[in-house]
């Protein structure tokens, strides 16, 4: 059974009375435990792509299934719910609610369903993102890359079959960057995690199995990584 | 520039202006009612009068006086009028009531609203007995037209309602109603016995093109010498204007409050938008734009929607004075014909210009500072609030202009300052009650709740928050409403408290000295205690220390006039009673043939008087010379016969005189039976149930609040509006957290309770800090100022806070609808 199904998936937006297409018929399957990365310059329609798989939005034509549910047939708080049982996230900007502590951001999902012990997982958590002792702290007293580490605790509280990254180091600077990456396919790895890794730097796309490679809204070509396939198999 | 700068943001700056909208609305709408009433009773000056001219007198004046009243004008009409009780033999119900004997064409000008219309003229030419009697009296004794009325000895038949008199406001029917009778009956009635207390009025027409005014003052010596009062339709357009224009000044200034709250939210709405324009400003200052040139641009801005908003405001304030004359109703003695007004409309819209753009600068003045480094590290941060020396200045503006404003209005310093100290402590207070509570919320917060919970409360706080300017401006309108619900309720605490206990609840007064042992028996049969009896002495005042009203005009002695134009009532006694303690000098005493009387201490200094001043007072007729011997403060709050001046005994039991007798009645029906027994035996025995004062207090009291409630709904109004554009210009924040949810999971339902929650409380907070402040407020005025008790009544407090909550939860999930709606994706969209 495939985590995520796409199949002939467009998107049109209406635009100053025209119709703009960011995305052409998009097909790809995506099993268990795999890692992906979407490739591509800046308006080539990752991020649309992306989030559409996770249903954040509605294609024009297609369909996306993921854990075999097709996303099209429900309606926005059941795809809320799908999410919350099997989706984790890591933004470019951490998104982390100002208003809430380290420990309290990590609690959310769990806590958005009703999940009772949200808190000493939540710690163990940043305990393993290195994090333990600043579970107090808000997210304006955190380095950027220390809300990051926040922001991947947090992406696997709900311990997701299917994670979604989109530019994680975007916004850090190149040691914090290979930090955090590290960080990322080590839980990934540990959890078993599909990742899905939206990033226009090749270095980093280079640590996923699976690369395809996006302009102008559709697949320019898919590409296998034989190295990091290998490793895994050894 | 700033025209082009603000295209992309001019509806929402149009929104931060709206604040004022309200504020200029209930300025311009109580200044032009101002305009128009003042213009009103100008054009209606006669109706007022109801003649040229009117003469009254409370005892009779001398022959030649009272010839001279009998020849003046073109035509007069002659009224009697005295207290007494009436009742209704079809019902059994009994009240005090004015009884005015009339004769002649009463009223001149102005028109006599009676129901139905043709019994007016048919009362004037009546020979049988027939009356007229006030709507508020029938409806209390449940009568109507064709029922009688019992006046002394004499039954009338009521042949009209009437609804208003020349004049009179109607809510003075409330506190006075009055029974109209034909003059010719009323020797008849038995009521007109020597020592009653009896006014004689002439009202007076003059030929057309008369000047009253001047002949008036052919006449005045004498008149002043026989103590008669004379009122012209000048004097009393005066005396109406004054009041009238003192009261749409106070009211102004309750407007004000409503303006300066709006003028708050302008402040914080700006302080917002200056946040979100700072990279724009960065890039003007990279493009070479001066510090000033840039701060320029925004100030032009926000003076364009400021001056949007006061004309806005301006239109509606000259909408909603239309309405004004029906909130004051029956306060008013005039028919307000409304117009625009243009001093009230120019007035408020530079009004509006002005402290808007006075409330702006403090945050503009931050765009100063922007550095145009920004533009190459969006992280770089600069010290936007610093210590701007200008900040002071602008702060001392508004200061200023708060003060002057309140001069303007008040045309009293000190008042002015007193205004703006107040406001300065309600503000203040609010403010550290908002921050108070949030820091009570953040230091005891409620971890182990549900993370709904958890989340709004965290709101509370959140970056940029709103918190406190909510809390401020809607506290400020929940702290006006509560207050007036305390204040009202003290007021009427303190006539109840007068009514409990043993203290005395009915006063029997004009009690004739051949009558007092009957009534006596009268209140023993009944088996009510005697609590108080006092004869009363009515006298008028001739010289201090041997100068006359007419001299002392002269002099730079500050003795009021009315010192010598009031009727003076007094009594006789050697002692000092429990509502009075001494003050100085000692109580009433004789001494060689000198009288040493005793004045209450207030009196005293309005009269501008000291021990050993020489007072003679003529007593209807016969001069007493007296020393002022001592002074008593008096408890003037509990029900007892209370006097300015007292003599001491042995001087005055010769002269006319009556008697007031005080006892309690337990109940309605010993009350009522009491009363029923004095009308049959002594008609002309008045008698005052205190149930009645109470039911007067609280009618009256209940059409002030309505007026200042309806000026308090413009600063909730206002305060809610603020909440309005607070939501929406902080919407950007909660839909971001709020999309944010949505992509890990959480579903409408929890995001609306969220939101509804963090409303709720926010509402609950400031109608928290609002009450609190009123409870302290009104606490402090019960006990410093009505030296009651203080029981603040619970249930309308509840209604303001659940009121409040509710209107702040609807306002905020409506105004964050959008939020329940975008798509998720949104989110990452923002990130670029």
């Amino acid at each position: 059974m495939s985590i995520l199904r796409v199949e002939n998936l467009t998107k049109t937006y209406s635009s100053g009375g025209r119709d703009l297409t960011v995305l052409h018929g998009v097909n790809f399957t995506l099993e268990p435990g795999d890692t992906f990365a979407i490739v591509g310059p800046s308006g080539s329609g990752k991020t649309t792509l992306l989030g559409l798989c996770a249903g954040l939005d509605r294609a024009s034509s297609g369909s996306v299934y993921l854990n075999d549910v097709q996303l099209d047939t429900l309606n926005e708080d059941e795809r809320a719910a799908l999410r919350n049982q099997h989706v984790g996230f890591i933004f470019q900007n951490f998104q982390l609610l100002p208003t809430l502590t380290a420990l309290e951001n990590v609690m959310v999902p769990l806590e958005l369903r009703g999940e009772k012990g949200a808190g000493k997982a939540a710690q163990a958590l940043l305990e393993r993102v290195g994090l333990g002792d600043r579970g107090h702290h808000y997210p304006t007293q955190l380095s950027g890359g220390e809300q990051q580490r926040v922001s991947l605790a947090r992406a696997f509280a709900n311990r997701p079959k299917l994670l979604f990254a989109d530019e994680p180091t975007g916004n850090l600077d190149a040691d914090t960057s290979a930090t955090v990456v590290d960080l990322l396919f080590e839980l990934n790895r540990e959890a078993g995690t599909t990742l899905v890794l939206v990033t226009h730097d090749m270095e980093l796309a280079s640590r996923t199995q699976r690369i395809i490679r996006f302009k102008g809204g559709a697949v320019v070509n898919e590409l296998v990584n034989d190295r990091v396939v290998e490793g895994l198999t050894d | 520039m700033a025209w082009r700068d603000s295209r992309r943001s001019r509806q929402r700056l149009l929104l931060f202006m709206s604040a004022i909208v309200l504020g200029i609305a209930a300025l311009v709408a109580i200044n032009s009612f101002g305009d128009n009433l003042a213009r009103s009773i100008d054009e209606q000056a006669r109706e007022l009068l109801g003649a040229d001219l009117t003469l009254s007198w409370n005892r009779p004046p001398s022959p030649k006086t009272a010839q001279l009243a009998k020849t003046i004008g073109r035509d007069r009409a002659y009224e009697v009028s005295f207290a007494s009780l009436v009742s209704i033999p079809k019902t059994g119900g009994v009240r005090l009531a004015q009884v005015k004997g009339l004769q002649g064409n009463f009223p001149y000008y102005g028109i006599w609203e009676v129901q139905p219309a043709t019994a007016s003229r048919a009362f004037r030419q009546a020979t049988n007995r027939v009356a007229l009697v006030d709507d508020a009296l029938l409806v209390q004794l449940g009568a109507q037209p064709g029922d009688s009325v019992k006046v002394g000895n004499l039954s009338f038949l009521i042949t009209g309602r009437v609804t208003k008199t020349p004049g009179q406001a109607a809510i003075a029917a409330t506190v006075a109603p009055t029974v109209f009778i034909p003059a010719k009956f009323l020797a008849s009635t038995g009521l007109m016995e020597r020592g009653s207390r009896v006014t004689y009025k002439y009202y007076y027409q003059f030929a057309p093109g008369t000047d009253v005014e001047k002949y008036v003052k052919t006449i005045t010596a004498r008149l002043d010498k026989d103590g008669v009062n004379y009122d012209t339709v000048a004097g009393r357009k005066k005396q109406t204007g004054r009041s009238f224009a003192d009261l749409t000044k106070y009211l102004s200034l309750v407007a004000f409050v409503a303006l300066l709250l709006g003028c708050v939210g302008v402040a914080s709405a700006v302080q917002l938008y200056v946040k979100e324009k700072v990279t724009s400003v960065a890039i003007l200052r990279t493009l070479g734009a001066s510090g000033r040139q840039a701060f320029l641009i925004y100030l032009i801005q926000t003076a364009l929607m400021g001056l949007i908003g006061a004309v806005i405001g301006a239109l509606v304030g000259s909408g909603v004075q239309l309405i004004l004359p029906q909130v004051f109703g029956r306060f008013l003695p005039v028919t307000v014909e409304t117009a625009l007004s243009g001093p009230a409309i120019l007035g408020g819209i530079g009004t509006g210009l002005l402290i808007s753009v006075l409330f702006a600068l403090l945050p503009l003045l931050a765009i100063r500072n922007v550095s145009p480094l920004r533009t190459l590290r969006t992280s770089y941060e600069d010290d936007l609030s610093g210590r701007d020396p200008w900040r002071w200045v602008v702060y001392l503006l508004v200061v200023g202009f708060i003060v002057g404003f309140a001069w303007l209005q008040t045309k009293n310093l000190m008042l002015a300052i007193g205004f703006t100290a107040g406001l300065a402590v309600a503000f203040g207070t609010l403010t550290l009650l908002g921050l108070g509570l949030i820091w009570l919320v953040r230091k005891f917060f409620p971890t182990s709740w549900s993370y709904i919970w958890r989340q709004s409360l965290a709101n509370l706080y959140r970056p940029n928050n709103q918190t406190l300017i909510l809390v401020t401006s809607i506290g400020l309108g929940a702290f006006l409403i509560a207050t007036l619900y305390l204040t009202q309720g003290l007021l009427l605490g303190r006539v109840e408290l007068s009514a409990s206990g043993n203290q005395p609840n009915m006063v029997l007064f004009d009690i004739q000295n051949e009558q007092i042992a009957g009534i006596r028996d009268l209140v023993k049969k009944q088996k009510l205690p005697i609590m108080q009896e006092v004869p009363v002495v009515t006298m008028r005042l001739s010289d201090i220390n041997g100068a006359t009203e007419i001299v002392r005009k002269d002099t730079s002695a500050k003795t009021p006039k009315w010192a010598f134009t009031r009727e003076y009532r007094v009594t006789y006694r050697d002692t000092l009673i429990s509502s009075e303690k001494l003050a100085s000098g000692k109580a009433p005493y004789q001494t060689n043939g000198a009288v040493f009387v005793s004045m209450e201490k207030d009196f005293m200094d309005r009269m501008h008087l000291k021990l050993g001043d020489t007072l003679n007072f003529n007593v209807q007729g016969a001069a007493i010379q007296t020393i002022v011997g001592g002074t008593r403060e008096v408890e003037w709050n509990r029900v007892q016969t209370n006097f300015l001046v007292v003599f001491p005994s042995g001087v005055l039991e010769q002269a006319p005189q009556f008697h007031v007798l005080m006892t309690r009645v337990p109940n309605n029906q010993t009350s009522a039976l009491l009363q029923r027994e004095l009308v049959s035996r002594f008609p002309n025995v008045s008698a005052i149930d205190l149930g009645l004062i109470l039911k007067t207090v609280d009618d009256i009291l209940g059409q002030i609040s309505f007026v200042i409630q309806f000026m308090a709904l413009f600063s909730i109004l206002t305060g809610l509006l603020v909440l309005a554009s607070s939501v929406v210009i902080s919407k950007y924040q909660r839909l971001r957290e709020s999309v944010l949810l949505r992509t890990l999971g959480a579903s409408r339902r929890q995001i609306l309770r969220i939101t509804a929650l963090e409303y709720g409380l926010l509402g609950l907070l400031s109608a928290l800090s609002g009450i609190l402040l009123s409870i302290v407020g009104t606490w402090a005025l019960a006990q410093f100022v009505f030296e009651v008790p203080y029981r603040p009544d619970t249930l309308p407090l509840l209604v303001v806070a659940l009121t409040v909550t509710a209107l702040t939860v609807l306002i905020g999930v409506f105004n964050s609808r959008e939020v329940l709606v975008r798509p998720p994706l949104d989110v990452l969209r923002a990130e670029g």
